[in-house]
């Protein structure tokens, strides 16, 4: 319907006719297709049947008189050349025909190249890295000798969404993981008779390390994420550069702030972490166990050594530097794309979790060498 | 097909208690180019959305070819939006994609193409901005801002649209830049013969381009060519065309087209 093609005597003759347009393109490139190999000398195209043309059309056309062309055979319009097919003659000479496929061997070198890449990406990152790293200390040491530098409001704001907002989730997680180990392991104690370590179980577990290991994942997820993604937009936004035009350090502005309320809220979090635990492993104990929250108190005191507590939440604090270290990290990287903000952010969030179980694992290590 | 492309009868934009548009009439024809103008806040971004059907009007008719696009549904708002190209004041590309993919996105979500017609047609969109081929491979933020709006277009005219809208096409670019998009517009609306529509605040480019200006003043549109416009005795109108930005203008002699 699109191409009539008639041979007579060595000529072609190709009567185009119907709607060539974008929409019936597919169709209309097939029809072309069957033209190839055509045994004529010279070809004529007739276009007075033609309906609609349209640049995307004309194109289809275009090409393929090219390369019948390229094959030796003279092509003559009848009639006037439409005119869509003189635009695009005239745009297309100077050759903007997309390269031809690279050679061979170079695809041998590649992989060496983009390992070579790999290695200069990685080593400029750890170096950007521990730039930033040496920034927040200096920015941290001049606002402490400064204290107008520590700027108040942002940080008391932090302060804020990053703790008191996360108060709720951090509760429900603490309560359910004490319940949940409460319960199993009365489970498994029972049968030796001795359900009342049960409390030194969670009391031990919950105050060293799962109090404040999930209280910092959580963070991690809800704030680690969303300084990532604050700066990033601020980042694609031209923010920082304004701040750093305007002569204000982005680091003291943006990063600081989150740092600094980060580590102030994360060892408070930490605390409400463990008390809701404690609190639910003695419900459970008094509903599962039978032993009276008197009871349950009295044996928490005794299983509890001084430094339990502060083994738990000294580590809340270094915690809370990390997540907030590699968010504002990942957030400043942010270039370009938003497809970059997505990324970074997911980045951020899995290396945070990541060096906080890493830095729990250093913990322990040196908790036990020193024997606490 | 007779009639003017667009044809709004009547339009109302209201939000809350703020009526943005009160009774607005437009009509666009076949081929010219027809400039919008407005102050800022006097509703030019709702009136292009509510002509993109982007966004319907509280009250009003939006006529597109002849299809009062105010009642249609998504499905056949679809076709209609397959029928016009638009341009977006920052480009509006899509940043994870190259210069080649954003032209490609619209024909490849249309049409079952093959990759090679796919590239030879985006090869042929890029020439016909006027960017090199190496622009294809580049993404936005790699371009420079005329770069961008280029590329913006050749996406736009990527289904190959007979009706154009640009907002504000020239903004941000500098002056030879801005001419050098004013000339591409011009010679391509000629070559594919488009009818564009246009929001500006590009004097130059008013004088340069359009046939006919519509103002909104007073929640409602003036309509006039631009020798016309250009005399109205409405004090805003006065105001916007014989400012001491104007008179710069019209000191350098700019050219007024379809006078």
């Amino acid at each position: 319907m699109f191409l009539d093609s008639h041979l007579h005597g060595g000529v072609l003759t190709l009567r185009v006719s119907g709607r060539w347009l974008i929409e019936n393109l597919a169709a209309i490139e097939s029809q072309l297709g069957a033209l190839e190999g055509t045994p004529a000398q010279s070809l004529v195209i007739d276009t007075t049947g033609l309906e609609e043309l349209d640049l995307s059309g004309a194109w289809a056309l275009f090409e393929r008189l090219r390369r019948i062309e390229q094959s030796g055979v003279t092509v003559n319009w009848r009639g006037r050349t439409p005119d869509q097919i003189r635009f695009i003659e005239h745009r297309l000479t100077g050759g903007a025909h997309p390269a031809a496929a690279t050679a061979e061997w170079l695809d041998l070198v590649e992989p060496v190249r983009s390992l070579g890449r790999w290695a200069v990406t990685q080593a400029d990152s750890a170096k950007t890295s521990l730039a930033f790293f040496g920034r927040i200390c200096a920015v941290l040491g001049s606002a402490f000798t400064n204290p107008k530098r520590l700027r108040l409001p942002a940080l008391v704001r932090h302060v804020i969404e990053t703790g008191l907002q996360a108060v709720p989730i951090v509760s429900l997680i603490a309560f359910l993981i004490s319940v949940i180990i409460a319960y199993m392991g009365a489970n498994e104690l029972r049968r030796f008779g001795a359900e009342i370590f049960v409390v030194d179980l969670v009391t031990i577990g919950v105050l060293r390390e799962l109090g404040v290991l999930l209280t910092a994942i959580i963070v991690a997820g809800r704030s680690g994420s969303a300084f990532a993604a604050e700066i990033g937009v601020m980042k694609l936004n031209e923010e920082v550069d304004a701040l750093n035009a305007i002569g204000t350090n982005p680091v003291e502005v943006l990063v600081m702030p989150r740092v600094l309320g980060l580590v102030i809220a994360l060892p408070l979090l930490t605390v409400i972490a463990d008390a809701v635990g404690i609190a639910g492993g003695g419900l459970l104990c008094h509903y599962l166990l039978d032993i009276p929250p008197a009871q349950y108190l009295a044996r928490v005191q005794e299983s509890i050594a001084p430094t339990t507590f502060w083994v738990g939440i000294i580590k809340a604090p270094v915690f809370a530097f990390l997540i907030a270290y590699i968010g504002t990290l990942r957030g400043m990287q942010v270039r370009e794309s938003s497809r970059e903000l997505g990324r970074l952010t997911t980045v951020a969030v899995v290396q945070s979790i990541f060096l906080v179980i890493l830095a729990d694992a250093l913990f322990a290590v040196l908790f036990l060498e020193l024997d606490i | 097909m007779s009639g003017p492309v667009i044809e709004m009868r009547g339009i109302v934009n209201r939000f809350g208690a703020q009526v943005v548009h009160d009774g607005l009439d437009m009509d666009v024809f076949e081929g010219e180019v027809f400039g919008i103008v407005g102050g800022s806040g006097s509703g030019k971004s709702v009136l292009m959305r509510t002509i993109l059907g982007l966004q319907r009007p509280s009250a009003g008719t939006v006529k597109l070819y002849g299809r009062d696009i105010t009642t249609l549904s998504e499905r056949e708002l679809r076709d209609v939006k397959r029928g016009y190209g638009v341009t977006f004041q920052h480009g509006a590309l899509f940043s994870s994609l190259t210069v080649r993919k954003n032209i490609q996105l619209p024909m490849a979500e249309f049409f079952p193409l093959d990759e090679a017609m796919l590239d030879g047609l985006a090869a042929l969109k890029v020439a016909m901005v006027g960017l090199p081929a190496e622009a294809l491979d580049k993404y936005p933020a790699q371009l420079s801002g005329g770069m961008i709006k280029r590329a913006a277009l050749a996406r736009s005219l990527a289904l190959d649209p007979k009706l154009l809208f640009l907002d504000e096409p020239t903004a941000g670019l500098d002056p030879i830049a801005a001419a050098g998009f004013d000339e591409l517009l011009l010679d391509l609306q000629r070559n594919l013969e488009l009818t564009v529509v246009m929001v500006t605040h590009d004097l130059d480019t008013i004088f340069r381009t359009c046939n006919r200006v519509g103002v909104i003043v007073d929640r409602r549109m003036i309509v006039d060519t631009v020798a016309g416009i250009v005399s109205n005795p409405h004090p805003w109108i006065q105001e916007y065309f014989h400012g001491p930005r104007a008179r710069a203008v019209a000191h350098a002699g700019a050219p007024a087209r379809g006078a």
